[in-house]
């Protein structure tokens, strides 16, 4: 087990008043919430915060803490040294509850783990007589929205082992991912979340799903984006292209006159369902390279042949 | 090990739910959720029907406003405020990813 060393977590100095590490919780609470940060560490962050401030913000465990001393460093090998608490009494020490947040074992040695983190009290009213809702996140391909998928999910279970100490089990569930499904979606598991208390009902596990970055599509909402490179003289005198979709090779017609980001759309190419979303064809023009002399010769002869001043807009 | 396959629902714009099963599916009782309404942080499909009903999407939404209110203390204004400003983000977000896919948001 590590050393955690709160105030770092908090970035706050040793000394910080109260009020200080009640403003740095707010600012960092705000800045990891899950629902606000998408960075790939944020519900790890906000956990960790959460946790430095469950020890801060209470003056005894904060005063019990800060007597471990200054000599640890974060992340140190640690063990709490015999009678460190003598003199303190915390309530719930020791006491397991179904409810128990994922603390770190280094916080759970040091004040058991009855308690709950930060600002995550249960507000107690509406319907409590069952278990609690779990929430995940599932990576797909772009494909598996298409033809839908089965993926395996492994989630962390607390339970009580048979003397009476909580832990946490592994379970690993298949979960039918449906065609049709967009990024940001939710499925849901009922009874798949944590068990209810006594005999009643469990809660419901709900899986957020999330795409995989495409190697040549672009997702957003139902639609995909397609960058599609053509030639200037596709682009100049109109063509027939062949594109790709998810769904196989279509023939696309690009306009005469079709400048570098034209978006062309296939109607219904999207993501299918109810109302299907579309694909967009970006046209993106390539130039060929002038590496021979006779595409050189071509080149001179469109500069010579063309009165073409592509920066006449800008008054140049 | 043998594993469990399970199908679960897609919570889609096709799905509804009635005010009690929308309470129960966020931990909440009626008047949490008819603050919300009053609000405009939430809309049930018809807001004149006499017993309200929601889409599954409106849940998402409920569940997020639950998270902000317990995690960072958000009263309901301010939890109206998030979402539209937290929808918002995502759709300029998932653009941005469009259009410059190298960079990392």
């Amino acid at each position: 087990m590590n050393y955690k060393d709160y105030y770092k977590i908090m970035g706050v100095k040793r000394d910080a008043s109260q009020d200080e590490i009640k403003r740095a919780y707010r600012k960092l609470a705000r800045k990891y919430h899950p629902d606000v940060s998408k960075a790939a560490d944020a519900e790890a962050r906000f956990k960790e915060v959460g946790e430095a401030y469950a020890v801060l913000k209470d003056p005894e465990k904060r005063s019990a803490y800060d007597q471990l001393g200054q000599d640890f460093k974060a992340g140190q090998e640690f063990r709490p040294p015999p009678d460190w608490d003598a003199g303190f009494e915390f309530s719930g020490r020791g006491s397991s509850n179904a409810d128990a947040p994922d603390y770190s074992d280094f916080f759970s040695s040091l004040f058991g783990q009855g308690f709950k983190p930060a600002g995550r009290a249960h507000t107690g009213r509406g319907f409590q007589a069952r278990g609690e809702d779990h929430h995940a996140k599932v990576m797909i391909d772009l494909e598996d929205a298409f033809r839908g998928a089965t993926r395996g999910i492994t989630l962390r279970v607390p339970e009580f082992d048979n003397s009476g100490h909580l832990v946490s089990r592994e379970r690993t569930l298949n979960v039918k991912i449906p065609k049709g499904v967009k990024p940001g979606q939710r499925i849901r598991l009922s009874g798949q979340g944590a068990p209810g208390p006594g005999d009643s009902k469990a809660g419901d596990l709900y899986l957020e799903i999330e795409f995989n970055p495409h190697e040549i599509y672009k997702v957003e909402g139902p639609d995909l984006y397609l960058d599609l490179p053509i030639t200037p003289w596709e682009a100049a005198l109109g063509a027939s292209v062949a594109v790709p979709t998810p769904e196989g090779t279509v023939n696309l017609t690009i306009p005469a006159g079709t400048s570098s980001g034209r978006k062309l759309r296939l109607k219904g190419r999207g993501i299918p369902g109810t109302s299907p979303g579309n694909l967009y064809v970006v046209a993106q023009i390539t130039v060929p390279p002038a590496d021979s002399d006779a595409a050189k010769a071509l080149y001179q002869k469109m500069q010579q042949e063309l009165s073409y001043n592509p920066r006449s807009a800008l008054g140049v | 090990m043998t594993r469990e396959t399970v199908r679960g629902q897609l919570l889609d714009e096709s799905i509804e739910l009635s005010l009690t099963e929308f309470c129960r599916a966020c931990s909440k009782d009626t008047t949490w959720v008819s603050a919300l309404v009053e609000e405009g942080a939430l809309e049930p499909v018809d807001v004149s029907d006499k017993h309200w009903r929601f889409t599954a999407v409106s849940l998402q939404r409920a569940h997020r406003a639950m998270r902000l209110e317990r995690d960072l203390g958000v009263n309901l204004a301010g939890i109206a405020l998030a979402l539209e400003l937290l929808e918002e983000l995502e759709t300029l977000r998932a653009r941005l990813r469009r259009i410059d896919s190298n960079q990392d948001i």
